[in-house]
């Protein structure tokens, strides 16, 4: 048995997600105010940081808002930190990409969660390229602790260049919990805002002036790089390949190849080519390992440092150990690691399933049953509709996209879809994130569109996080509350073409959709019914299944349900000879909270009301 | 340089993370080194989740690679199954019983393994299966199955059973003193439900 190791910090260290340490290290730095926009794998930065007393918080309604914020913060001299995930930059580049230009005051931190395996998103994207994009220094901490360190380097680096920081997270920092020793809480006193319209106001003639202070920076920067302690060269004895690494790669590589010498890349842009070129004086063959796309190995080509890379290593996804294992082995001429574990098995896929109760079942179960339709989609839980056994969801670009693919599917179709009616589905916080601008340009354009209003008054999929929809602030606590008919009125929609109906109503929702894809103008319908998984869900009393009276017809099925399950199956020989496949069912009582839309398609009327049971975590249940 | 490592999986919304976290705090009480990680994105809804934990004087990588794991902690029979190759040769899987068919077997597009239990077995692997769903249904809360199966893992790990049993009941201590008892009685029967299977505990690493 191990004995207990001696560690005399052990009692000060705290236990933290990458996440929580960029929390943590924010607050300790002095941050006064801090936007965010939730989206995996980010979002427990701005839940944490809302937890600490002293400084403002805000669920912005989305990034590029966010990052103002931090800007307008940072401009009156505050420090500032501004969280996303990878996509959200695309949104708040465009204040980026002139931040950059006016430069910031107090310190401007950007922390930017790139999904790196795409655990839950829609893309995978590098977000080191917007520090060579924006000319922003960029920082990579490799774990918790760094991404500690780091926050805190990173403020002060960003008022040393007055230019935001780039702070690059992956998942794998972001959701890896490791010991944090967190150091002395700094103060920081805003200085007050200097009105300076050649520096704030970027029209032509004063940005002109300032190109050139943001290629000086670059230099400047350039040269901290090269003399950064972030960027730290590790010696090895086994000189047959040198890396350079970067974020969770670079303990994936100090895992795999200990004895291997290592440039360690932390202050990873601007580029430190000096100490690169220290490295490949030292080694045979330089690899390197960086998530995801070549940037610093286009950067060595360029530099004269030969170097290997995307010719070895996959572009997508982690490079985790087993990964690098088996690519050195490739470039050393070696034969292939052998396996040894049990075969993979094949088992079943588990993909995410909608919840007991949730309203988007009902939308989803209705809209399976319209013919004649496509159906534009958007992000959130509500993505789940593309799957079984709905198939009601065609497509899903980008936040708010399903506004404008609606209106363009309306405007191009030709022959072949002009029997069709289309309709857009969106959650309320996509819609109010970027989805209301797609709904003006619909209105204003003539649009031939039924939007589907999903207000389950929540950000459901990242948590069921506030959003100006719900009436809280990003504390709970009483916000003003957006009136989403008076909001699409406003937008232009006509009033009688906005309905507000109750998604457990099946009918109600099926009479809704076909009058209102009949009529050839913009329409929402708003289905109002609060997401399961929040504080305010009530259930109500919940089903069963008369076993005796179920004829095994599989309607209930439909509505897609994790509390339906199958009993038996048959298969019963109409009399005209066709074969039909039968599923008995059950509901699982202790699941169920009561919200009734398997009833609804039910014929034999063999699923009723059950005595209520002892409500317990649903999922744990044996069959 | 020791490392365990140890792998609990299962479907989000069983309390696999919580479990770990709970594992964590044991061993970062003793001084470890440890790291945690899991894929969490979507798991809220019914996906499968798994949890890493690595502790040892040094941990760098927070992954454990397959064929890796020293010990496989199943909160579902059949997710046991799905992460049966991350075990080292050697290695045991403790598994609950306990089923959870997804919509998608009900729906009639798979299957679901007639017994994922002996499928494990038929790999080579030593499996310590029991129902630990059931366990804490007769102590009269389902949630105590994250208990259970916290007992179940507590003889095989490097370190004293006593060290888990007080962080389980340090979770409860501050928020819950009224659940100190139940939960003390579920670790109990977990550290029985493996003790009484076929193989005698044999402590791991040390």
């Amino acid at each position: 048995m191990g004995a207990s190791l001696p560690d005399s910090a052990a009692a000060n260290r705290l236990f933290l997600s990458g996440n929580e340490a960029v929390a943590r290290a924010a607050r300790d730095a002095g941050c006064r105010v801090a936007a965010a926009y939730p989206g995996t794998p980010s979002t427990e930065i701005l839940e944490e940081l809302a937890k600490y007393p002293g400084l403002y918080t805000e669920w912005s309604v989305n990034e590029k808002v966010s990052l103002e914020v931090a800007l307008g913060a940072s401009m009156v001299g505050a420090r500032a930190l501004c969280a996303m995930k990878h996509v959200g930059l695309n949104v708040a580049s465009d204040a980026l990409m002139t931040m950059t230009v006016t430069g910031t005051e107090g310190g401007l931190v950007i922390a930017v969660a790139d999904d790196v395996g795409m655990s839950s998103s829609q893309n995978e994207q590098d977000s080191r390229y917007w520090g060579r994009f924006a000319h922003v220094p960029v920082f990579e901490p490799a774990d918790a602790q760094e991404a500690y360190d780091m926050t805190r380097a990173a403020f002060a680096l960003s008022e040393a260049h007055r230019c935001p920081v780039i702070l690059r997270l992956t998942t794998r920092i972001c959701h890896v919990k490791g010991r944090v020793q967190p150091r002395e809480r700094e103060l920081h006193e805003p200085a007050g805002f200097v009105k300076d319209a050649r520096r704030w106001v970027m029209v032509p003639g004063n940005a002109k002036p300032r190109l050139p202070l943001m290629y000086q920076r670059d230099e400047a920067l350039r040269a901290d790089a090269e003399a950064s302690a972030w960027n730290t060269l590790y010696e090895g004895t086994d000189r047959r390949i040198g890396f350079v690494a970067s974020g969770p790669a670079f303990m994936h590589v100090r895992e795999t190849f200990p004895n291997a010498p290592v440039l360690k890349l932390g202050l990873s842009h601007p580029l430190p080519i000096e100490r690169a070129r220290e490295l490949a004086r030292q080694v045979d063959e330089v690899l390197v390992v960086e998530e995801t796309e070549p940037l610093v190995e286009m950067e060595l080509r360029a530099a004269g440092i030969a170097c290997r890379g995307k010719d070895v290593l996959p572009r997508i996804g982690e490079l985790a150990p087993d990964v690098l294992r088996a690519a050195v082995a490739g470039l050393l001429g070696e034969p292939a690691p052998k396996a040894v574990h049990a075969a993979l098995q094949t088992v079943f896929p588990r993909p995410p399933t909608m919840c007991v109760a949730c309203p988007h079942l009902g939308i989803y179960y209705t809209l399976a049953q319209l013919r004649n339709i496509n159906i534009s989609g958007d992000i959130g839980c509500y993505s789940l509709g593309a799957g079984q056994p709905w198939n009601a969801l065609d497509t899903c670009i980008s936040m708010g996209a399903s506004m404008g693919v609606a209106l363009g599917m309306d405007k191009g179709r030709g022959e072949a879809d002009a029997k069709k009616s289309v309709v857009a589905v969106i959650g309320d916080s996509t819609f109010l994130h970027m989805g209301m601008q797609g709904l003006l340009d619909i209105t204003w354009n003539r649009g031939n569109v039924t939007v589907l209003l999903l207000d389950n008054r929540a950000v459901g999929m990242t948590g069921g996080q506030e959003n100006p929809g719900t009436g809280r602030d990003i504390h709970g606590e009483d916000a003003p509350r957006i009136d989403f008919a008076k909001l699409c009125e406003a937008l232009g929609v006509k009033k009688e073409r906005i309905r507000v109906l109750d998604p457990y109503q099946l009918p109600v929702l099926f009479k809704a959709l076909r009058e209102e894809t009949k009529i050839p103008e913009p329409s929402v319908i708003i289905t109002d019914r609060p997401c399961v998984l929040i504080d305010h869900y009530e259930a109500t009393q919940p089903y069963k299944v008369i076993a005796d009276k179920c004829t095994g017809c599989g309607n209930c099925i439909d509505v897609g349900c994790p509390a339906i399950h199958v009993t038996r199956r048959a298969t019963k020989v109409k009399p005209s000879g066709k074969e039909v496949e039968l599923a008995f069912v059950r509901i699982e009582t202790s699941a169920c909270t009561g919200c009734g839309l398997c009833v609804q398609p039910c014929a034999p009327e063999a699923i009723v009301h059950a005595a209520p049971e002892h409500p317990v975590n649903f999922l744990y249940k044996k069959i | 340089m020791t490392i365990t490592n140890i792998l609990v999986c299962g479907i989000g919304g069983q309390g696999v993370m919580t479990a770990t976290e709970i594992l964590a705090e044991a061993a970062l009480s003793l001084g470890y080194d440890v790291k945690k990680t899991e894929v969490a994105g979507m798991s809220q809804r019914g996906g499968v989740v798994t949890s890493h934990l690595r502790f040892g004087p040094q941990v760098l990588s927070p992954q454990i690679m397959p064929g890796d794991a020293d010990l496989l902690v199943g909160f579902e029979a059949a997710e046991a199954l799905r992460w049966a190759h991350m075990l080292k040769p050697g290695g045991a899987a403790l598994v609950n019983l306990g089923r959870l068919v997804p919509p998608i077997v009900n729906i009639g597009l798979y299957d679901y393994p007639d017994d994922p239990i002996a499928q494990l077995r038929a790999l080579g692997i030593e499996v310590h299966a029991f129902d630990a769903s059931a366990m804490a249904q007769e102590l009269g809360n389902i949630r105590l199955g994250n208990t259970v199966m916290l007992g179940a893992i507590a003889d095989r790990l490097p370190f004293p059973a006593d060290v888990l049993l007080n962080a389980v009941l340090a979770r409860f201590g501050v928020r819950k003193p009224q659940l100190v008892e139940v939960n003390r009685e579920a670790f109990e029967r977990g550290r029985r439900a493996v003790a009484a299977a076929e193989a005698p505990p044999v402590a791991m690493v040390g």
